[in-house]
């Protein structure tokens, strides 16, 4: 190429800094600058927020008329202390609760369970029976407030336990705002809370779902989650794809129980992750609310603008957050939930700085709900719809990761949907190489950490860590264990059987689940009454 | 006993299912030339003891990111050595505060890595260790 003078000193002005730059969506070069005619090869997209594909936003107006939900995710040890937290934090502003439950009730057992042996009120609350529930929520009317709680496999159970708690405090099922995750397949993919095998568990979630979509107008029956894959080392294409792929396959059983897609969908949401990567997560946004508005609208025949739209909870996510120079984490949340407003979240759960050492304390999580109000009341940010809607590189990069969505979303149609890339390990398989390949770029300095491999110290930390106290395993167990003495055990064995009669059966098995409840069967029974009808699952070894 | 390959076990003792950790790092001491054998996830510690035995492993890394590590690592490292007296070395990963770590060694748990531990890092240690572990051995 001839160059002139010059171009040459232009050329040297600019020396860069690396010899390439890549996405880290998918490794795609980034181009030094972008243009409209970067732009030229992708379908033209107009829209303005609030209309279809709503790609810019899901409301005309977007937060100037409402600010995101702050919710801030917590639950620990025994419900006495889970109930003093939510107190505290409704007390600071948080405006909706998210519930954490401790990994038996998750998994199906009860706290006394050899399996639970160190584990209870660990990672959430420990809730055995309705007991728990009440108690949960004493003196928190649950007729005024919306609630999240993360549960899956046991998910019709804690659901039945919600709504029996709200009975006893006089409100109808049919009042109830909130969401309850109920997303299995993520949990054979990362989260790896499940129990039983893939076909059974697609069966509880779409009776949930059902039975929501019929008497519980104003509650979420499903957030199919990203969130998971991506703290499992998903690229942001990986857990767009395999989220909406998940979405298809939830829809697809829904219409195969003979449903009206309108008659539940606008009551399925997503819960994603937000890396760091601020301009790509804008990008990944913008690109799944336009996705799935088309895949609503193109093949699932949706009429309802509602059953179309990509309504989102964020968690920043926690695989970024480093145990070295902990406090570098608060500047990482704060960029990770810029990009959650900045993309036009419904929710976000700002990451505490100390979750890489242990469970946040009451001022780290202080801090995120103060980052999140700080991006809310003082940055500006909120103040117009989607600011970085026609930035030339966001757009190009919200039409580039929508195309390569949808090739994966044909390769797994191609699979027979997302149950059987699943039940393949495809999808384990493929997030498992991206978690390898990143851990080699770091460790190869290609991908700089900071604080971990490069601008490292040798300081400690000497952070304040939240401890569990101690003696809450053996306080549970005895609180179970004097319920179990209680109750009508004669009638716990009879709603039982009608758990496992239904289980069998196909009529819908919720019902039952509220019965059982009320009876003050626990969690792990009503579990094992399920594992008599359908076994349990173990998973394929897939490495990468 | 040169040529044999170094063997581990990678497991997940307890209900936590976070298993990134515990791939990357099977397949990295895999690509290290390692042998490994990953167990998977919801494991008691008898299962792990067992399977280390029947695969005459020299490394047993337990990864944890629930909490449960100090009920479930020291028991491991106890059943294990109730039945083999084969010198194992016994690693653990995960979310573990500092402060756990003198009582995980007391335990047994020859070293404990945190999140964002180099693989090469991890490769080291093993066989420094081992060596020192054969060295011993032969006197």
């Amino acid at each position: 190429m001839k160059t002139t003078g010059r171009e040459d000193k232009q050329m040297e002005e600019v020396a860069e800094r690396k010899k390439e730059f890549r996405t880290t969506v998918d490794g795609t070069a980034v181009k030094r600058v972008y243009t409209t005619a970067d732009l030229e090869e992708f379908e033209k997209d107009d829209s303005l927020p609030g209309d279809y594909p709503f790609t810019r936003h899901i409301m005309p107006s977007g937060y100037r008329g409402r600010l995101w939900t702050m919710r801030q995710y917590a639950g620990f040890a025994t419900v006495e202390e889970t109930n003093r937290r939510y107190k505290y934090l409704f007390e600071q502003g948080n405006t909706g609760f998210s519930v954490a439950f401790h990994l038996p009730t998750q998994m199906g057992y009860d706290s006394d369970h050899p399996m639970a042996v160190g584990e209870v009120g660990r990672c959430g609350v420990a809730i055995d029976s309705l007991q728990d529930m009440e108690e949960l929520w004493e003196g928190i009317p649950l007729a005024d407030v919306s609630t999240s709680m993360t549960i899956n496999a046991t998910a019709p159970i804690i659901m039945a336990m919600y709504i029996a708690a709200a009975e006893k405090q006089g409100t109808d099922r049919s009042q109830l705002a909130g969401t309850i995750q109920n997303d299995i397949l993520k949990e054979y993919i990362a989260r790896n809370t499940y129990i039983f095998a893939p076909e059974p568990s697609m069966r509880l979630v779409t009776d949930l779902c059902a039975y929501c979509a019929q008497e519980m107008p104003k509650w979420n029956s499903l957030s199919i989650c990203g969130y998971h894959m991506r703290d499992a080392g998903a690229t942001a294409i990986q857990e767009a794809a395999f989220t909406l792929a998940d979405g298809i396959a939830y829809v697809q059983a829904m219409l195969d129980r003979g449903m009206d897609v309108d008659s539940f969908a606008p009551r399925f949401s997503f819960m994603m992750a937000c890396n760091i990567n601020l301009l790509e997560e804008v990008a990944k946004f913008r690109a799944m609310r336009r996705k799935w508005a088309r895949i609503m609208k193109e093949r699932f025949s949706a009429r309802n603008p509602r059953s179309m739209m990509f309504r989102f909870h964020v968690q920043g996510d926690g695989s970024t957050l480093t145990k070295q120079q902990p406090l570098n984490n608060i500047v990482r949340v704060t960029i990770e939930t810029l990009a959650s407003v900045l993309a036009g979240c419904q929710s976000a759960h700002a990451c505490s700085y100390d979750e890489a050492l242990a469970l946040p304390s009451e001022e780290a999580v202080q801090l995120s709900l103060r980052t999140q109000q700080i991006i809310a009341h003082e940055s500006g940010v909120a103040d117009t719809v989607d600011p970085l809607g026609g930035s030339y590189y966001v757009e190009w990069l919200t039409n580039h990761i929508e195309q390569e969505v949808q090739k994966y979303i044909e390769l797994i149609d191609r699979m027979g949907g997302a149950v059987e890339a699943v039940k393949s390990g495809y999808i384990q398989k493929e997030i498992a190489r991206s978690a390898y390949d990143y851990q080699l770029a770091v460790d190869s300095g290609e991908q700089i950490v900071v604080g971990v491999n490069k601008f490292t110290t040798a300081e400690e930390s000497g952070l304040e860590l939240f401890e569990i106290p101690e003696g809450g395993e053996k306080k549970q167990i005895e609180r179970l264990k004097r319920m179990r003495l209680k109750r009508n055990n004669q009638k716990v064995r009879q709603v039982l059987g009608e758990v496992r009669r239904r289980a069998a059966g196909s009529e819908n098995i919720m019902p039952a689940m509220v019965e059982a409840v009320k009876a003050y069967a626990t969690a792990g029974e009503i579990s094992d009454a399920l594992r008599d009808v359908f076994g349990e699952y173990r998973e394929p070894i897939i490495l990468a | 006993m040169k040529s044999r390959k170094i063997r581990v076990l990678i497991a997940k003792p307890g209900l936590d299912g976070h298993d990134r950790g515990a791939k990357v790092i099977a397949r990295g001491l895999r690509d290290a030339g390692m042998e490994v054998v990953y167990l998977g996830l919801h494991l008691t510690p008898e299962h792990i003891v067992e399977a280390a035995i029947q695969e005459d492993v020299d490394i047993i890394g337990l990864s944890c990111l629930s909490g449960a590590h100090m009920a479930l690592f020291p028991k491991t490292v106890r059943l294990f050595k109730e039945k083999s007296r084969r010198q194992v070395l016994f690693i653990g990963g995960g979310i573990i505060p500092d402060k756990d770590v003198p009582r995980l060694k007391e335990a047994g748990i020859d070293r404990v890595f945190g999140p964002g531990t180099p693989i090469s890092k991890i490769v080291d240690f093993i066989k420094t260790s081992l060596e020192v572990k054969s060295d011993s051995g032969k006197n």
